[in-house]
């Protein structure tokens, strides 16, 4: 063969790929792009995927959106910016999505963010914890699913006040969930509980921190009790430290999403009794939304659901029920849809609110305890995400208008 | 702080110090030995505390020889797996470029991670406390774990065998020998291949205890590669880089240091809160940075002994010929039709790359015909990033003014970190730029009122008249291609040949009047300002920015760019730029482990083209008469 016959036949390979690429692009299918940080956050995401699967499995056999399939086209997006708004260029000019879902990192979220109000397209950030991405860095295009930083830790303000513990300690990873934790925390429990003193405040890096010292940091500053906002790594080291070094004696401490079995499962028998968490506990949720997802979910899987599983299918229950009530692709009418939605999502019913595009999803709020050798939750009960968010005027002042 | 408060934060330090020690003497005698800058450590590390996990869990928690047999095992299996490492790759490319075997480890970093994924599953792992060790005791009123007791005995242990290893055996003697001057040792008819593969596995297997014996501290997870190569980086070179000891004494200071900063917390000075805690996050840097600067070769380090004939060594330039400016035309003709095709998303990646290859380019020049390696490029990318940004945002400039306040900003920097950094060379130097990046990068990352802290900043967005894809496709790749040319002017400008005299032969070019520290001095801040510009388009095509444009990632990207290219060719930054960015895209889109897979792929590469792909294209063309023969 000389160079042309080769040249020839690859012309001709390349060209019948084209074809077949968009012979894919059927009709008969709606696409939406999803992206995230697959990698970088496995042990999240992977139950995340899960959770949209399922979501995309159950819609399909109902009968789809509009008369039409629903596929989802899925992305890394290396958890930075940079890299997520070149998948989400790919998604909307190659695999010609109708809008975007997903991100975790409050980053990689913003950036989506500002990326859908540039090129007018509807976004649906699933997981993005900041409370910018729907207060002060808003947008029209924009709406976001979980219960925000603020919200979380609002709710567990009420039994933070309850115990009238005057010396507080504070540790939070230090980066913007963190001291938006702490921020909020802080504001609000001085609201109700003017005389409080915080007595240490502990930041350590993110991923980074050295758990030794911070713990006896604490335990030299005799807190009467702890807020804390570490999760993943973090929170396992300040747990064992702690627990060795019997800090928590005595002591009341609040972490925000430790009850996430995400989060709480890797503690096994060094699960602390009794702190007060936000977080999922799935066995124990009886509600038939939930069991019905939940028994789904394992027949599927072959495993239990985690937080994540949770996120990913609602985010795609909310994308499916946006297309339904928009009756169309086109980006405005998807987002008037978007716009006061409300759905049913194995937590309950949700809405995205018109005035900030929150949606009212919230998170269970109990104690953690060790059962069987393993961590989960007790006195918990579902605080809606409705009622833990600021007044209508305060967000008016915060958010852009459109 | 009271007495007791010290007191027991003086022994977190120690216990601190202990697993810092282990982990960097392991990549301290690699280096010193092989020269390699061994970046899959971190990944060993990795890998000691997932095998050790297995092997306890298997034993059974409770038992205290499951739980030491575990872990000597564990990090016997890491020693072998740092052997296999040597012997399957690193062994082929000894005689590549300085730092080329960067390139391979970082490949090794992809590959472990994504294989410890596989294996371990994507949930953290925390192990049982150590068996008969549970408990705590009381100092002081306060209680320490037994554990960190008896790793506070492990760290002085350990360096006291390596001493005894090192200075009391006949292999001992050849590693110290081979760390001096690695040629004589060759000629004295010692087996090298032995002694670099015995290196390797005590480096793995002290890489491998470390990681090991932090299974009652942390649970097994997959971002651990990543945290510890930085901090034992910083240990071996505050250290001295092959000085056990100084990896010690260093490994001391820093624990020290992060615990009583944890330990003070808040201090009002003048009315201003002062958080020594968040400080933790970049203190080990800041001392980098003082070290190196009072002591350009760490704490107790040795000037690098020159290495002889051991590598390829580089050719001279020869000035740009019509084969030159003929193949580049060919590309910007090539690319000025692109947007022809219809893809638009051709035009994205187009950009990507057009930005990438213009700082790849930038970091060419530095390492290349400069001779001035850098670890920490990303800062000036990340300050052009910033500085166009915030006169964007905060000025209400124009975009187009704006772009310029980019280089500006990088200029500056790297005119300010660039005189530090020119008074050092070789691996001390790019140590430094890290330094300097990382303090950058704190700098950002904290800093939430004027630089939108973690969070970054968005709504960057070019102006109307550039929104049009093809437009703003046109106007950066001008800005790139104008770049990249004006770089190659520079290189063959008179100021480049007194930076490449400098760089072959300091002391002749001292000799006949070249003040070379004050021209490397220009040239670190030529190029921190076109990194710069490169950072400002970025910015500007991605719509928002955030602190991973400085972080060290972005830093590696810019490196494995380079080397992949081939840091002898000056086309090497363009074919390096365009085949990372391009395999990246493709491989994440259409694989699962796509970590892996890219890893591989690298690998395979730098198998294959140890000079990189455009100097595997340049010898191709050479051999067929297409380029002048140009090493005479």
């Amino acid at each position: 063969m000389d160079r042309r016959t080769v040249l020839k036949w690859g012309a001709a390979v390349g060209a019948a790929m084209m074809c077949m690429t968009s012979g894919a692009q059927a009709q008969d299918t709606i696409k939406i792009g999803e992206m995230n940080s697959y990698k970088i956050f496995a042990a999240f995401l992977e139950p995340y995927k899960k959770g949209w699967e399922l979501a995309v499995e159950e819609i399909n056999a109902s009968g789809g959106v509009l008369g039409k399939k629903l596929e989802i086209v899925s992305r890394d997006d290396n958890g930075n910016p940079g890299d997520a708004v070149r998948v989400a260029e790919e998604l909307l000019s190659r695999e010609k999505v109708a809008f975007l879902i997903g991100t975790f990192p409050s980053h990689v979220g913003l950036a989506v963010s500002s990326f859908a109000k540039e090129k007018k397209i509807l976004f649906i950030a699933a997981e993005p914890l900041t409370d910018k991405i729907v207060w002060d860095q808003g947008n029209k295009y924009t709406f976001r699913l979980r219960a925000s930083t603020y919200m979380q830790t609002a709710m567990l303000v009420p039994d933070a006040v309850k115990l009238k513990k005057k010396r507080w300690a504070i540790v939070y990873p230090n980066y913007e969930y963190g001291q938006a934790a702490t921020a909020a925390f802080k504001k609000l429990m001085k609201e109700q509980q003017p005389d409080i003193e915080f007595v240490v405040e502990q930041a350590p890096p993110l991923g980074k921190i050295e758990a030794g010292a911070v713990v006896d940091a604490i335990a030299a500053a005799k807190p009467d009790a702890i807020f804390s906002s570490l999760f993943g790594p973090d929170l396992a080291k300040f747990v064992r430290e702690g627990n060795t070094r019997d800090l928590f004696k005595g002591v009341e401490v609040f972490n925000l999403l430790a009850g996430e079995p995400e989060y709480l499962d890797p503690l096994k028998d060094e699960t602390p009794e009794g702190w007060y968490v936000t977080g999922y506990p799935w066995d124990q949720i009886d509600t038939p939304e939930h069991k019905k997802f939940r028994e789904a979910y394992m027949k599927k899987f072959n495993d239990y659901p985690r937080l994540g599983s949770i996120v990913g299918y609602s985010t795609v229950l909310s994308a499916a029920e946006a297309i339904k009530k928009a009756g169309s692709l086109d980006t405005e009418k998807l987002v008037a849809a978007m716009s006061g939605l409300q759905h049913m999502t194995p937590m309950g019913m949700i809405t995205y609110r018109p005035q900030d595009h929150q949606s009212t999803m919230g998170a269970y709020v109990g104690k953690t305890t060790l059962k069987n050798g393993r961590g989960t939750m007790k006195d918990w009960y579902y605080a809606d995400g409705a009622k833990f968010l600021p007044s209508d005027a305060d967000i008016a002042k915060m958010r852009p208008a459109d | 702080m009271s007495l007791s408060n010290i007191v027991i934060q003086f022994l977190n330090g120690l216990a601190g110090a202990s697993s810092l020690f282990l982990v960097a003497a392991g990549l301290s005698i690699i280096f010193g030995v092989s020269r390699i800058v061994n970046f899959a450590h971190g990944s060993l590390y990795m890998l000691g505390i997932y095998i050790a996990y297995s092997l306890i869990e298997f034993f059974g928690r409770s038992s205290i020889l499951g739980f030491w047999g575990g872990v000597l095992l564990a990090a016997l299996i890491v020693g072998l797996i740092g052997v296999v490492i040597e012997m399957v790759i690193l062994r082929r490319i000894y005689r590549a470029p300085e730092l080329f075997q960067l390139l391979a480890t970082f490949a090794l970093v992809l590959v472990i991670k994504d294989v410890a994924l596989y294996i371990w599953g994507a949930e953290d792992l925390l192990g049982p406390r150590a068996p008969g060790l549970r408990g705590a005791v009381q100092v002081f009123g306060r209680r320490l774990p037994e554990y960190d007791l008896l790793l506070i005995v492990i760290g002085p242990v350990v360096l006291g065998l390596l001493w005894l290893l090192m200075s009391r055996t006949r292999w001992g003697t050849l590693v110290r020998a081979a760390t001096q001057d690695r040629e004589m040792v060759g000629a004295l008819g010692v087996n090298q291949t032995f002694l670099f593969t015995s290196v390797f596995f005590l480096g793995a297997f002290l890489a491998g205890l470390g990681g090991a014996l932090q299974v009652p501290r942390e649970p097994a997870q997959l971002m651990l590669d990543l945290t510890v190569i930085s901090d034992a980086f910083v240990v071996v070179v505050v250290g001295g880089m092959g000085s056990i000891g100084g990896a010690f004494l260093a490994a001391l200071l820093i624990a020290q240091a992060k615990a009583f900063c944890i330990g003070i917390g808040d201090v009002v000075v003048f009315g201003t809160t002062l958080s020594f805690t968040k400080f933790t996050l970049v203190v080990e840097f800041v001392i980098m940075a003082i070290v190196l600067v009072v002591r350009p070769w760490g704490l107790l380090g040795k000037p690098q002994a020159a290495q002889r004939g051991s590598t390829m060594v580089e050719p001279p330039l020869h000035p740009l010929g019509k084969t030159f400016w003929s193949v580049v035309l060919g590309l910007v003709i090539l690319l000025a039709v692109a947007p022809l095709g219809g893809d638009d998303y051709l035009l994205v990646l187009l950009v990507d790359i057009a930005i990438f290859t213009l700082f790849a380019g930038t970091l060419h020049f530095l390492m290349g015909p400069a001779g001035m390696v850098s670890f920490g490029h990303a800062a000036y990318f990340g300050l052009g990033c910033y500085g166009a940004a915030l006169v964007f945002l905060k000025l209400k400039l124009p975009m187009e003014l704006a772009i310029f306040a980019g280089p500006l900003a990088a200029g500056l920097g790297a005119l300010i970190f660039g005189w530090f950094c020119v008074r050092l060379s070789g691996v001390y130097l790019a140590m430094l730029t890290l330094a300097f990046a990382q303090i950058a990068w704190s700098v950002v990352f904290q800093w939430d009122e004027f630089t939108g802290g973690s969070n970054g900043l968005i709504g960057l967005w070019p102006s109307d008249w550039l929104k049009d894809r093809t437009v703003l496709y046109f106007v950066i790749l001008a800005f790139c291609v104008g770049g990249m040319a004006f770089i190659w002017r520079v290189v063959h400008a008179p100021f480049g040949y007194v930076l490449r005299a400098g760089r072959d032969s300091p002391l002749r070019a001292d000799a006949i009047g070249i003040d070379v520290r004050r021209f490397q001095w220009f040239g670190f801040a030529i190029a921190g300002a076109l990194a710069g510009l490169s950072g400002a388009l970025f910015a500007f095509s991605k719509g928002s920015i955030s602190p991973e444009t400085l972080a060290v990632s972005r830093s590696v990207d810019g490196l494995v760019m380079v080397l992949l290219g081939g840091v002898q060719t000056l086309t090497g930054p363009v074919a390096g730029a365009a085949v990372f960015t391009w395999l990246q895209d493709e491989i994440a889109r259409n694989t699962e482990y796509w970590r892996a897979i890219l890893g591989i792929t690298i690998l395979v590469i730098v198998l294959a083209f140890p000079q990189g792909i455009a100097g595997f294209v340049k010898q191709m063309m050479t051999r067929k008469g297409l380029l002048k023969e140009v090493a005479a």
